[in-house]
């Protein structure tokens, strides 16, 4: 099946998907956007995080069919022309990166939170990440990380 | 639609139904997206009974009702996480009638009706006649579930759940209080601990008289530690758990005592501050 959507504010079309695919399959393996990551495929470690017409949702839960028409953004979407938003720039700069693999989630979900929460004590965070999972265990720098995007973003 | 396709699977916030595929433990030869039925996703009054589209999702019961329907509001905060919050629906929780759906002990304590829609019209099955088995409800093939019918609280509500994290866990037992100070009833909800969710009848009985007896709802006294303790061995009872992978089913019954007890006196308390 074709399925037309928006991603990262441009209209993209992807062709022959399975019917059963995942939004998240749709993204990594039909429009070449291969940041959200591919790991638990039942909602459990939101490294699939991405925004569904504004809300942050597990791609790999949502049925590609269901973005029909509606308005993705993913990881890719958070920076602009090649500079880091302040929550990508903030995980560098606090080492809240180990691995790698988990961080795209938990920037999409840090995204949100700030939006929503620009700032947020540290159990509101970490509440808000409670669906990130990071093996390697890194949830202290995430944390500071988080911290510090939010006072970079919205100065007390 | 469902009637010309039974076999189309309904897919609202795909929490449960997009696991079987990915996991391929489910082909159906057809999906139907509920998130394209805009009513599903409504709620208002009727006759100051709540009627909730079966598509709201958990995030937009917490934020808009969370006041008028606490309980469920509280169940609500403790599935999954903000993602599955965001999308999960208590439309999905019953379609999948999980003994485990963390909405069904705050459904039963408020003694809740789902709304069954089909191209022959509209049923409505009170939530205790609504799980029939393990993951098996009273739904015919050719229904939908459109929407559940709750009545805005009449006093405190509660909501505990045991697991190993405050976030996405499947609870290893769950249990839901309603008071309702208008009708002087008490309602029970017993997750993860039986077949199906189920209600504690002996227990509200129980505890309805004792408040009854010493007219505690006027005086708006305490009730006794012996009383608390057979409320919470009444819910206890009612529970018909097994062993399994989250506990045993001793650690079962006796968690569900003790948070029924302290459901019943957080509630109770409440009341009592509300003179």
């Amino acid at each position: 099946m074709k399925i037309a959507c928006t991603v990262n504010g441009r209209p993209r079309v992807a062709h022959g998907v399975w019917e059963g695919s995942s939004l998240l399959a749709v993204l990594r393996e039909h429009l070449e956007l291969p940041g959200s990551k591919n790991a638990c495929e039942q909602g459990e470690c939101g490294s699939c995080s991405v925004y569904l017409d504004g809300s942050l949702v597990c791609s790999c839960l949502v049925l590609g069919g269901q973005a029909q028409g509606r308005e993705v953004v993913t990881v890719e979407g958070i920076a602009s022309g090649g500079v880091l938003h302040p929550v990508q720039e903030a995980f560098l700069e606090a080492g809240a990166v180990q691995c790698g693999f988990c961080t795209p989630g938990f920037v999409v979900a840090t995204h949100d939170l700030l939006t929503r929460t620009p700032h947020p004590t540290t159990m509101q965070i970490r509440e808000a990440l409670a669906g990130n999972i990071c093996r390697c265990t890194g949830y202290a720098k995430i944390i500071d990380a988080v911290h510090l995007a939010a006072e970079r973003m919205a100065p007390r | 639609m469902k009637a010309a396709h039974p076999d189309a699977l309904p897919i609202a916030g795909g929490t449960d139904v997009m696991v079987e595929i990915n996991f391929d433990r489910h082909r159906p030869p057809a999906f139907l997206d509920l998130t394209r039925v805009a009513e599903l996703s409504e709620w208002g009054l009727e006759d100051g009974v709540l009627r909730i589209g079966a598509g709201v999702t958990y995030t937009r019961l917490i934020e808009e009702l969370g006041d008028r329907i606490p309980g469920l509001a509280m169940a609500s905060r403790t599935v999954g996480s903000p993602q599955i919050r965001n999308r999960g629906t208590v439309g999905g929780n019953l379609g999948s009638a999980s003994p485990a759906g963390d909405a069904h002990p705050a459904l039963l304590a408020s003694r809740a009706v789902v709304e069954l829609a089909s191209a022959a019209g509209t049923r409505r099955v009170p939530v205790h006649e609504f799980f029939v088995g393990p993951k098996r409800n009273a739904m015919r093939k050719d229904e939908l579930i459109a929407a559940f019918l709750i009545e805005p609280a009449h006093g405190p509500q509660q909501f505990s759940k045991v697991g190993t994290r405050n976030a996405m866990v499947i609870a290893v037992c769950s249990f839901g209080l309603a008071i309702d100070a208008e009708r002087r009833w008490v309602g029970t909800g017993i997750g993860s601990a039986a077949p199906t969710p189920v209600g504690a009848p002996e227990a509200e009985s129980f505890i309805q008289g004792v408040l009854d007896e010493d007219d505690l709802w006027q005086k708006r006294a305490p009730v006794a530690e012996s009383a608390l303790a057979r409320f919470g061995e009444l819910v206890a009872a009612a529970a018909r758990p097994i062993d399994d992978v989250r506990g045993t089913a001793a650690y079962r019954r006796y968690a569900l005592a003790v948070m029924a007890r302290r459901s019943f006196t957080w509630a109770w308390n409440e009341y009592l501050g509300a003179a």
